[in-house]
């Protein structure tokens, strides 16, 4: 089965596309999309394996994924082009047993006026029994509008037994404000791995909210989390993992402060088993010294060694 | 050429670290500094590196004045400086910093002549961070490749390079160091007590309390060094009877 409808975006919204996801300005992507472009929906394919549909009343979509398929990449990438808008979206992720995909999805708001302009994702996903998902979330905000670029991302994991989500998600600039929460549940073998980069400057502030439950038996999650808080910029990072059954759970806060940025970390476990086993490791600062050094011995200046460190450090 | 006049080099609580060094090492050969523990030789390679700046004296490299430049600046002009305890870094790769030493992005086989002098395998390790997953001896090679990946050097200071490095990959760095003394544009500096090393050197220095004790030609040095100026970490240097044949194969030569 497939859909297709005429992809129209404008420029703003090109380059926009261009920074969140490998749009190469062609009007489609290789593999099933849903474009959204200030609300509504400016382009559309499904595949014979991804159906994309529009929920009932037109405030999201269904992606349904079938079981075993494989390799397919598919892109919901969202954006915002002008000042004066309020996006809410519920988008849920049906993925079917055994599959193998990669899902893209970021988000990218532009003002250029006084007003501010918001986008709140809501992703569901539910993966069925092995289905294994890779999920890159890029968030990005431009234009020199006063008006406040706000993203408000909620996603929310259901794992089966088995299953596998890897979710990559970078603010890379530009966003004056964000409340990002993130929770799931897993069954029996599961394994949930989060990768997050977030760099925040100016005045920006961002908020970051992990809760996972390891309710399965061998259960498993990896967070990482990487940020950096530059000028005046603050930002709070709340993470809990819960321990329910025999499980590994890992969490990892590194912050790096630059001028006056402030970073608040609150890590939280709770092991409700004998034989959960979680862990947690956090680490605020400055760039190291002695890492300016090394940087500086191989003839980079000072400024170019903090730049590369933290341009290294959002990467990994 | 690299030489040093009259170095000194007070700690911030007083302590008279550098009491006065002078010396000149030369290109395409291969000096060794030894002495005992907090002698001053770590102190002195980051003098000449620029990571502390000398309380007096003065530095110069093939005829310039480094005295007042920063470590940057010194780097931009060709000194290259493997740490004793080198930096781990979250996120940057051995790749990256590979391709930050060599100023540009070097192809596969241009990794893995790097990586083969320090006995690593290039596939292992390329893509991994050099961060604190990495024992002391593999992060020491990445160390010691990231200052063979300076082919812009004229000066390398390397100190304690053996350190965490077994026998084999061993004898890879010592052929590395000959290899880089036939290129003759390279002066090669090494703080290293090991024997093997203090042996295949063209000049040694001897620094005590700050100050250089002895220094010339291998051959009249070695005999004069005191026990703990000199340590055998590889069998062959456990050989007493290799000594001797130094000593004898020098004396002929």
């Amino acid at each position: 089965m497939s859909e297709n409808k005429e992809t129209r975006v404008n420029k703003v919204v090109e380059e926009l596309l261009k920074a969140i996801s490998d749009y190469d300005g062609s009007g489609e992507y290789d593999g099933a999309f849903n474009i959204r472009a200030d609300s509504e929906c400016a382009g559309r394919k499904s595949t014979e394996h991804v159906r994309i549909e529009s929920k009932e009343g037109g405030k999201g979509l269904d992606i349904w994924i079938d079981p075993f398929t494989k390799g397919e990449k598919i892109y919901i990438p969202a954006c915002i082009s002008r000042s004066h808008v309020d996006d809410l979206v519920y988008n849920d992720f049906h993925v079917g047993e055994g599959a193998d995909v990669t899902i893209v999805a970021g988000c990218g708001v532009h003002t250029d006026g006084e007003d501010d302009s918001r986008h709140n994702g809501i992703h569901n996903f539910m993966l069925e029994k092995n289905a294994k998902v890779l999920y890159q979330e890029k968030h990005i905000g431009t234009g020199d509008g006063e008006g406040k670029r706000i993203i408000d991302p909620v996603t929310e994991v259901h794992l089966g037994e088995g299953a596998e989500l890897t979710m990559e998600t970078s603010q890379i600039g530009g966003v004056d404000n964000t409340d990002r929460k993130t929770w799931g549940d897993l069954q029996a073998n599961a394994k949930l791995v989060i990768k997050e980069s977030i760099m925040t400057e100016g005045e920006q502030y961002a908020k970051t909210d992990f809760e996972i439950a390891l309710d399965g038996e061998d259960s498993a999650v990896d967070l990482v989390s990487r940020s950096v808080a530059k000028d005046n910029s603050y930002q709070e990072y709340r993470s809990k993992i819960n321990g329910n059954n025999r499980c590994t759970g890992h969490s990892e806060c590194d912050a790096i402060l630059v001028g006056n940025g402030k970073v608040n970390a609150a890590p939280e476990l709770l092991a409700a088993d004998l034989d959960a086993s979680l862990i947690h490791e956090a680490a605020i600062g400055k760039v190291a010294g002695e890492q300016i050094l090394k940087l500086r011995s191989l003839g980079l200046t000072e400024e170019e060694a903090e730049r590369k460190i933290i341009e290294g450090f959002l990467r990994g | 050429m690299l030489t040093l006049k009259n170095i000194k080099w007070t700690a911030p609580d007083g302590g008279e670290i550098l009491n006065g060094i002078d010396f000149t090492i030369e290109s395409g050969k291969l000096t060794v500094i030894t002495g005992p523990n907090g002698s001053g030789k770590t102190t002195l390679a980051k003098v000449i590196a620029g990571v502390v700046h000398q309380t007096e004296g003065e530095i110069w490299m093939d005829g310039q004045d480094i005295s007042d430049l920063d470590i940057t600046e010194r780097a931009k002009l060709g000194v290259a400086y493997g740490f004793q305890q080198p930096v781990r870094f979250k996120g940057l790769t051995v790749r990256d910093m590979l391709d930050l030493s060599a100023k540009e992005t070097l192809k596969e086989e241009a990794i893995c002549g790097l990586m083969d002098q320090v006995g690593l395998c290039t596939k292992d390790y390329i893509d991994r961070e050099v961060n604190a997953s990495l024992s002391g001896g593999e992060i020491k090679r990445i160390e010691i490749a990231t200052v063979l990946a300076r082919t812009d050097a004229k000066v390398m200071v390397f100190d304690e390079p053996e350190a965490g490095i077994d026998l084999w990959s061993f004898n890879g760095l010592i052929d590395s160091f000959e290899r880089l003394k036939k290129e003759n544009d390279k002066a090669l500096l090494v703080i290293s007590h090991q024997e093997r090393l203090l042996s295949i050197a063209d000049e040694i220095i001897v620094i005590q309390d700050g100050k250089v004790r002895i220094q010339g030609p291998t051959e009249e040095i070695m005999p004069q060094l005191m026990y703990d100026e000199r340590s055998s970490s590889c069998p062959i240097g456990k050989d007493p009877e290799w000594l001797k044949e130094f000593q004898l194969s020098k004396a002929g030569a």
